[in-house]
């Protein structure tokens, strides 16, 4: 299955080094198509706006957390089919099982190389 | 009170507290206090050894409290609500701000190789990429350090209410600005140390557990 990488990708982080980075990354493996959010609420936010084939998302943000806007995706019925990863720092036990039960897609781990970024991409969206 | 006690001075103490009404019509505290020591004093001899013992430590254990109010009534508890704890926040806060500015120059120069390697042929295309792609894995520092010293900075505000209750439980004085201890977050813990948590690998096994 080949992969649309002219999907619009939202990518969240409260880091704007982190968006920066993140983009950087994906346009290097040819997803141009990138919009950025700082936090839960304006990602919500533009995911009710416009179409998005993949979300990647940081969990520590506030007022919303990345964990929040995913329990708020996949209760939302338009939206609960996005692919959605989680790149955290949070890397403990009781994280990864959180996100799982609340239908996270796949989990990366800060540090994180752009061969991992690009293998769950792949992962997620029916290639890997 | 018991006939035949006697005061501190061997007078038989209904005596001497008859004196004293005769001498001095109106109570004095000063008088008032002997009369109490008086009265502790023939208390002793109906204490058994063990409740001698046991009143002595407690009193000792009293002046032992009464220095340490004193030695943290003394301590200058504002410098530390005030000064040092503030000033380490402001320093870790401008090591957060330093490092996201050099980030930031890293991460643009990447972006005008990237944009060369557009101008040039194939195989230093992919070099140049290759270059880029490392510096842009190793920027992700910034973020990871950030977190940590948002802990650090979290740490200290607990440090710091923390200080400031006891120093006003002893002192007897309000501290001038007496920090809340943030409320702990839920499954927001922030990095770990190495050895303390998963990696990647093992964060693939426990997702692939669940399949």
């Amino acid at each position: 299955m080949l992969i649309d990488k002219a999907m619009n990708v939202l990518i969240v982080d409260d880091y704007k080094t982190m968006l920066r980075i993140i983009r950087n990354l994906l346009k290097q493996i040819d997803f141009n198509n990138v919009e950025e959010a700082t936090d839960g609420v304006e990602a919500l936010a533009k995911m009710r706006t416009n179409n998005f084939g993949l979300v990647i998302s940081d969990w520590n943000m506030a007022p919303m957390t990345g964990l929040q806007l995913l329990q708020e995706v996949r209760a939302d019925a338009r939206l609960k089919q996005t692919p959605f990863i989680m790149i955290t720092a949070e890397s403990k036990t009781e994280n990864v099982i959180a996100a799982k039960q609340a239908g996270v897609s796949n989990y990366i781990v800060k540090p994180f190389n752009a061969e991992t970024l690009k293998d769950k991409i792949e992962k997620v969206l029916g290639h890997g | 009170m018991a006939d035949g006690m006697m005061s501190a001075g061997g007078m038989p103490l209904q005596k001497r507290l008859d004196e004293l009404r005769a001498e001095y019509p109106a109570a004095r505290p000063d008088l008032v206090a002997d009369v109490v020591r008086a009265v502790l004093s023939t208390m002793r001899g109906d204490l058994t050894a063990t409740e001698t013992s046991l009143l002595g430590e407690v009193e000792e254990l009293g002046r032992t409290i009464a220095t340490a109010k004193a030695e943290i009534a003394a301590l200058q508890v504002s410098d530390i609500n005030a000064r040092h704890i503030p000033s380490a926040t402001d320093e870790l806060d401008a090591i957060v701000a330093h490092t996201a500015a050099a980030t930031e120059a890293i991460l643009e120069t990447c972006e005008t190789l990237d944009r060369v390697a557009g101008e040039v042929s194939a195989e230093m295309a992919q070099a140049l990429q290759d270059a880029t792609t490392r510096i842009y894995e190793a920027c992700s520092f910034q973020d990871i350090t950030g977190q940590r010293i948002t802990k650090v900075v979290a740490t200290l505000k607990i440090i710091d209410a923390k200080v400031a209750m006891i120093v006003g439980t002893f002192s007897g004085r309000r501290p001038s600005d007496v920090v809340s201890a943030p409320a702990p977050v839920m499954l927001e813990n922030g990095p770990q140390l190495p050895g303390q948590a998963m990696d990647q690998s093992d964060i693939d096994k426990l997702l692939a557990s669940f399949d």
